[in-house]
């Protein structure tokens, strides 16, 4: 649409500015893509372009086997693969009726959480470098090298897992590990404040970020946001609470939600602010886990050969992107019917274009930066 | 300078060549030596400096491979940017386009003409220095919006659009803030107004009157903008605009640009210095000219470089604001907090015309305590964030 509006009968004309955002861009973290319109600086509308990292996982997941698959669903969400395997092996130990060994319940969620940690703490590292600062993005990397560490020596991989099995969890954790793991807590739970206060309470940041991008209730409801861009709004879902699994009901967490404390309620930076409140309630999290964690076979007694009776079952967990489920559907054989992948980056899509009407280019950036939209686990 | 070669023409070394043209022959060779032998080097070295402080800052390492430490490292860059393919997109106004980088560069190195290094050491001392710095710096505009718009990129395009919109505003609290002293030392020579100030830091302007005091810290907030630095380093955003102006440059015209930015943040040092850090006023320890002239050389780098240093430390802490911040920045606070500063520098100086000795001392020690809060809170930032991680970022 290439709309051109007289200024003045002396036949000026005005003309808005499309702009590709992408795929290649420095923000768009991935290959991602914007069709914006400006005038100017200000935004008339941003059409989100999705599908450049499409990779069939859903399809392939037709054409391999149910133990076999585990590694694909690793690729769904690189920045948080350990909760596509549990999500995966969770619908299919449903589908079977397998009982998770307690001691691999454990290993799961203090595996989940590790990687929790490392996900959102790329998510407000990158949202840092799209605001300008650049330090924290290094401070946050830093800090997520050691739980690559940790990930390594608990499963041998350092960002694709593959440690959640159907049953289980491929490997043990090691009490050597565990010393090291609550060592790293130790160690970071104070880096947060520093991050607070080289970043969070900047006044530059606050300002950037402060009533910029506001979604409102109802719009995250209607636009069916998860996660932390749905307690940004104040909304306090969360899948570990509210529909528990796992061994969450054990545990004590909360569930921090967006306050509107700078600014307006379900703002930017409200967005920004729960991912650093979760941070914390993680490690709370792994720490019970440590002190929980039961004797025991990591893994359950689980077939080679396995084939759930026929049937389907939908199965979710809370990922750092928000609710992430795993539609799967079994003919009894070895291979599953058919896999769909449900994930919280994919709706946090489609709202982009509602909000970014009337704003400024910058704030484009923020606000990709805020919604944490990973371009991997856009496409699948 | 003129006087040296006066000299060397009277006592008979260019006998049949016109004056004019040994004079030109002159000013191209020194222009030639302040090039190669201290600009180039010098924008480099801050060059490598900004990265080694900005990895140590991030706890990171930093280029250490090239010369001792990596000081080198400019020059490998140098090197590897020449010897790259001089890409000018079809699209683009080719003529345009390559001439962008040589008017950001001319802008930057024209000031080093009046930059006084020393009471001898300046290449020209105009009468009008100042005004002809803040003159000739306007062209670095000029370029850099020649390269955005030649560039025939949407991203260039707005990169030159915010960067002309940014440098012109922030000229006027910045030349608000040069004309505060200018009336207070009566001259705009760089070395006339260096000369109105003494050697101790309650003779410099300073710590001449409160207004001063606000008019520095005015300055030095604008020139960072017109030099685009983060936290005003918007045309060239690298997360908003890919790379702002420079997007379609690449090889030693993309250099180009970041041999003036660096060599503009020495520049930014050098004028501060000059205005209100008494330059390179030293005691008089000696009566050995040369010995003298040195002192003052490396007085007046490093109060420069400090300066420079503190830029570095400013880009590593702080986020980037926004276009229409930088503008309600500019234009609601810092052109009339100038302006006020502009003014009660003038009922100051009809309050006390000849200054006021015991006053400037107060402000002296006023400003060693805020120096001192700074400086603790500094140090308990270090502590608090483990400076262990920051000088063994692998442990």
């Amino acid at each position: 649409m290439n709309e051109t509006a007289p200024v003045q009968s002396q036949g000026f004309y005005t003309e808005d500015m499309t702009i590709s955002v992408g795929p290649q861009h420095p923000s768009t973290h991935g290959v991602l893509r914007f069709v914006v319109r400006t005038d100017g600086e200000v935004i008339s509308e941003a059409i989100p372009d999705v599908g450049y990292l499409h990779r069939s996982i859903e399809k392939i997941g037709e054409k391999v086997t149910w133990h076999g698959y585990v590694p694909y669903t690793d690729r769904a969400d690189y920045l948080a693969a350990m909760f596509a395997n549990q999500v995966f092996c969770m619908a299919a130990e449903k589908l079977a009726g397998t009982e998770v060994s307690r001691r691999g319940e454990f290993c799961r969620v203090i595996a989940c959480e590790l990687n929790r940690i490392a996900s959102h703490l790329i998510s407000v590292g990158t949202f840092g470098q799209d605001i300008g600062a650049m330090t924290p993005f290094v401070h946050a990397l830093r800090e997520r090298e050691t739980i690559n560490n940790l990930m390594e020596e608990i499963c041998g991989a350092r960002l694709t897992y593959n440690y959640i099995r159907i049953g289980g969890v491929g490997y043990d954790i090691l009490p050597e590990t565990c010393g090291r793991i609550s060592e790293f807590l130790d160690h970071f739970e104070p880096i947060v404040d520093e991050y607070n206060r080289l970043l969070s309470y900047n006044k530059i940041f606050i300002q950037r970020l402060a009533g910029v991008a506001v979604v409102s209730k109802e719009d995250a409801l209607s636009y069916n946001l998860v996660g932390p861009n749905l307690r940004g709004c104040g909304i306090r879902w969360d899948i570990r609470r509210d529909i528990p699994y796992s061994v969450y009901p054990e545990l004590e967490f909360e569930v921090p939600v967006g306050t509107g404390q700078v600014g307006t309620l379900g703002d930017s930076y409200d967005r920004y602010w729960v991912r650093i409140r979760e941070l914390q309630e993680s490690c709370k999290i792994v720490r019970q886990c440590l002190k929980m964690l039961p004797k025991g076979p990591a893994i359950a007694k689980v077939p080679r050969k396995f084939k759930p009776p026929v049937g389907e079952c939908y199965a979710r967990v809370e990922a750092p992107r928000g609710d992430m489920g795993f539609y799967v559907v079994s003919d009894g054989s070895e291979y599953p019917y058919r896999v769909r992948i449900r994930t919280g980056s994919f709706t946090a899509m489609s709202i982009i274009d509602k909000l970014s009407k009337g704003i400024m280019v910058a704030d484009l950036i923020a606000l990709i930066g805020s919604l944490d939209v990973d371009a991997p686990e856009i496409d699948r | 300078m003129q006087s040296y070669i006066d000299q060397l023409i009277q006592d008979g070394y260019f006998t049949g060549v016109p004056r004019e043209v040994v004079y030109a022959i002159a000013m191209v060779l020194v222009a030639f030596i302040v090039l190669s032998v201290f600009v180039a080097p010098l924008a480099g070295v801050t060059s490598w400096l900004e990265r080694r402080v900005w990895a140590r800052m991030q706890s990171r390492i930093g280029p250490n491979r090239v010369g001792p430490q990596g000081i080198l490292q400019w020059l490998a860059d140098g090197i590897k940017n020449l010897l790259k393919e001089d890409l000018i997109p079809s699209a683009a106004d080719s003529k345009l386009f390559s001439l962008a980088p040589y008017v950001v560069f001319v802008g930057f190195l024209c000031t080093f003409v009046v930059v006084p290094f020393g009471s001898t050491l300046i290449v020209a001392d105009l009468d009008i220095g100042i005004l002809y710095v803040l003159a000739v710096t306007s062209l670095v505009v000029v370029g850099i919006l020649m390269a955005g718009w030649a560039s025939n990129n949407k991203w260039s395009l707005l990169g030159g659009m915010r960067s002309a919109a940014q440098i012109v505003s922030y000229e006027i609290p910045a030349g608000l803030s040069v004309l505060t002293i200018v009336f207070l030392a009566g001259t705009l020579s760089m070395q006339g107004i260096i000369k109105s100030q003494g050697w101790a830091p309650w003779d410099w302007y300073l710590f001449n009157n409160p207004f001063t005091f606000a008019a520095f810290f005015l300055y030095f907030t604008a020139a960072l903008a017109e030099g685009n630095r983060t936290p005003f380093d918007i045309p060239e955003a690298e997360s908003e605009l890919v790379a702002g102006y420079v997007t379609e440059y690449s090889g030693m015209r993309f250099l180009f640009f970041f041999f003036a930015e660096w060599g503009n943040l020495y520049v930014i040092g050098a004028v501060a210095t000059t205005l209100f850090l008494g330059g390179w006023q030293v005691p008089p320890v000696t009566d050995d000219a040369i010995l003298l002239g040195v002192l003052q050389f490396i007085v007046f780098f490093l109060k420069a470089y400090l300066w420079v240093f503190i830029a570095m430390w400013v880009r590593a802490t702080l986020p980037r604001v926004r276009v229409d911040q930088l503008m309600a920045l500019c234009w609601k606070y810092m052109v009339p907090l100038s302006f006020l500063c502009l003014l009660g520098t003038i009922c100051w100086m009809l309050a006390f015309p000849n200054g006021n000795q015991i006053f400037s001392v107060a402000m002296f020690v006023l400003g060693l305590l805020i120096l001192a809060y700074f400086l603790k809170r500094v140090l308990f930032q270090i502590r608090h964030a483990r400076p262990e991680l920051y000088f063994k970022p692998h442990i």
